[in-house]
Parts: C-alpha cells; structure tokens; sequence
C-alpha cells in the first residue's frame, strides 16, 4: 500500500508538472495541487517573457493588505488562450484563484481569474 | 486497499491527462491551421526540392513545445529515454541545473542560460521550443527564420564541406551548417563547431565540441514535412541519438503572420526580482 500511494502521489506530481507545458520552468517552487481562492484588488498586469504576471493587494482578516504576485505564461500563448495585454484594469476586483509557491511568499501561479461580472479567464485553456 | 488506492491514482492520472490533452487541444495560434481542422484531407503530391513557406507544428502550437527535454527522449526516469552517457557526459550533465524535469531546481537557482536571454543555439532552439517557423530557399541556401526567441540560421547548400572542428574553429552559438538534397523530397543537414555552453534541451542535456547534429526534413506532401533531428557526440554520448523523430509541420497561408516572441533582459530581470526570488524564497526583494 505504501508503494500504490507513493506511486500515486510521483504520478501526480509527474502530470502536474507536463501539464504546464507553455512555462519556462518547472512546479519545483509550487506546492503543486494546493490552490488558494482570494478577493484582491489588481494593481498591475504585467506583460512581458518569460511570464506575464499580476500583481494584486488583498485585504487580511486583521485588516493589512498583503500584495501577490502571480504568474501565468508567455504573452503569445497567454493571447492563444484568450488574455490580452488589456485583460485588467488597475483597482478592479478580481476573485483570484492559485497555487501557491511552498516558500510561503504571496506568489504563486495564477489558475483562473473571475471578474466581477462573471466573467472568467483561465490559464489552461 | 491498496488496489483501491492504485485504481483511485489511475483515475486522477487519467483526468489529468486528458486535462493536459484538453488545454493542448483548445489552444491554437490564432489563424493558424492545423491538421484537426482538415479531416478528410487528401494532400497533393509534395513539390520538388522544395521545404519554402510558413510552417506549423501540424498537430497544434504545443505539440513540440518540449519543457521536459527533446521530444523523442525527454527526461522521464523511463529506462527507455536514459541517454548514452559516457562518464564525461554524465559529469556535464550533472553540472547542468535545468528548471524542468525529475533534477529540477527552482528557477531562480537554475544555470540554464536562456531564461537570462544568453543565446539558445542550435539545437536547443528546436529542441525546446519549436514554434512557428519560416523557411527560405535561395540558390545557395536554406533560411529559417524561427518565432521563439526571433532567431534566424543559415545552411549553406551551394557544395561546400563543413569545416574542420578542431581547436582553431571559432565556436557559434548556431554552429556551421551545410546541406544537401539526398532525393528530391528529403533535405538532409549537418551542423557542427556550436559552442559548448549551449544545452541542447530545455532539461540540460549537455553536448561537447566534437557533436554534430544532423536535421533530416522530409516533403511527405503538399501540406507537410516531417523533421528528424539527431545528435551525434561520441565524447559525451556513445553512440547517436534521435532527439526530435519525425516531427510534423503543416504549411500555413503565405499571408500567416509570425508573431514576435522576443527575450528581454529587463523584463526577465523584473520578473526574476518580482517573482522567481520569492518563489525560491531568495532576495528577499519585496
């Protein structure tokens, strides 16, 4: 049972790691399969290689404001899915999920954004 | 249990496969034309002696986007893509710390030149990232302008041997070419003297001066070439080995334009800054 569950968990880690094939680097930052929802306030997009990222505050319970930063992919493949260098507006809220990088810093990798009028991005498609 | 546990991995694998198959499938550059788009086709004859226009990866623009190492032997842990190492070849693998595959180490403690805009090279250019491409013919050679990293080579088709790789040969980053019709529909090239900082994959597959890479393109018909890329260095490898098998690009309109993917030494400086060193939890820059 100890190797079906190790063999499990490689497999896993395996996949997630070819899946995002369009990345200049590999999951060995990310906590690959955790992902994190959060309710932020865009303060930049950034377009640019190798990774296009944004770059969000989001306000902690004790009321601090803690900013992300979060990749996506390459401006070519980012517009193959359906994002433009005009996706976001600075000060519009976003729910925002990601996984998260296992250092513990507010950056990760961006999953899927939703806008406020439902609207939804996604980095996998 | 255990079974249940085996058949629960195998389920979560096969969703996730066909997760990566899905994205892979729902992207596309827009304008391009692929393969899926032509179902029933029946492509005419291939034209003479000819490997001119825009090309493709017919099969969608991440079929030959290799983040785990050369497409025909990436770096799986798989007994069957365990390369030929010979001691000195292993020796400069290991000292390669790529970002992707089973060695990977986080990006901003990666030695691989490229993200940095250092010069990709040639193989690695293909190897890695083979995108879009245009090829040009005149008299006395065979152009490429390649999208990824907006590079171009030249293969001198007018007779000429290579030159001699010995210690008086100034390395290129993009090495010597020469090439040659074997028949009037296969277009065979050998390149040599590539300087040896280059990796010749995207997992940090090394290569010594003595290698030589040979492209193999072949005009199957109107529409297609398959390209074959094979590495040949018997210092570091010991024997020959196919890296990119019979690789398949469709023509594109001649009206298709390539889009810019460019590397910028600033903008990869912010991003190291902003998100790799907090990533690596290094820096401290934020």
């Amino acid at each position: 049972m100890k190797h079906a569950a190790t063999a499990f968990i490689t497999t896993l880690v395996i996949l997630a790691g070819s899946g995002s094939t369009i990345a200049h680097h590999g999951a060995a930052t990310f906590d690959t399969g955790k992902e994190l929802t959060m309710q932020g306030t865009v303060t930049e997009w950034v377009w640019s290689n190798p990774h296009c990222f944004l770059k969000f505050d989001v306000m902690e319970k004790d009321g601090t404001v803690r900013g992300w930063t979060v990749e996506t992919s390459n401006p070519p493949d980012m517009v193959n899915r359906g994002w433009s260098r005009r996706s976001f507006k600075g000060g519009e809220k976003v729910t925002v999920v990601v996984e998260p990088v296992k250092s513990g810093n507010p950056v990760g990798r961006l999953l899927t954004v939703t806008f406020g009028d439902g609207k939804v991005l996604s980095t996998r498609g | 249990m255990s079974r249940r546990l085996a058949l629960a991995g195998l389920t979560a694998a096969g969703v996730l496969c066909l997760s990566v198959v899905a994205s892979n499938q729902a992207t596309r550059v827009p304008g391009a034309q692929y393969d899926s788009d032509f179902p029933n086709e029946k492509p005419g004859p291939a034209p003479r002696r000819d490997l001119s226009g825009i090309w493709e990866p017919a099969r969608g623009p991440g079929d030959a986007i290799q983040a785990t190492g050369a497409k025909a032997m990436p770096d799986s842990g798989r007994p069957e893509h365990q390369l030929p190492f010979t001691p000195e070849g292993l020796k400069a693998n290991l000292a390669n710390k790529p970002a992707w595959g089973p060695r990977a180490v986080a990006s901003a403690l990666s030695n691989d030149p490229q993200p940095t805009c250092e010069p990709q090279g040639w193989p690695r250019l293909i190897l890695h990232n083979y995108r879009t491409a245009q090829i040009a013919q005149t008299p006395k050679q065979m152009l490429f302008l390649y999208q990824f990293n907006r590079k171009w080579r030249n293969i001198w088709t007018d007779g000429r041997a290579n030159p001699k790789v010995d210690d008086f040969l100034e390395p290129r980053w993009w090495g010597y070419s020469v090439g040659r019709w074997q028949d009037d529909y296969t277009f065979v090239a050998e390149t040599v003297g590539m300087d040896e900082r280059t990796w010749l994959d995207n997992v940090g597959r090394p290569h010594s001066w003595e290698a030589r890479v040979e492209e193999r393109y072949v005009r199957r018909d109107a529409v297609h070439i398959d390209v074959t890329i094979t590495i040949d260095d018997p210092t570091f490898y010991s024997k020959p080995w196919v890296a990119l098998d019979k690789l398949a690009l469709r023509l594109q309109p001649d009206t298709f334009d390539i889009r810019e993917m460019e590397c910028s030494p600033s903008e990869f400086a912010r991003y190291q800054k902003e998100f790799a060193e907090p990533a690596a939890g290094v820096g401290g820059q934020r």
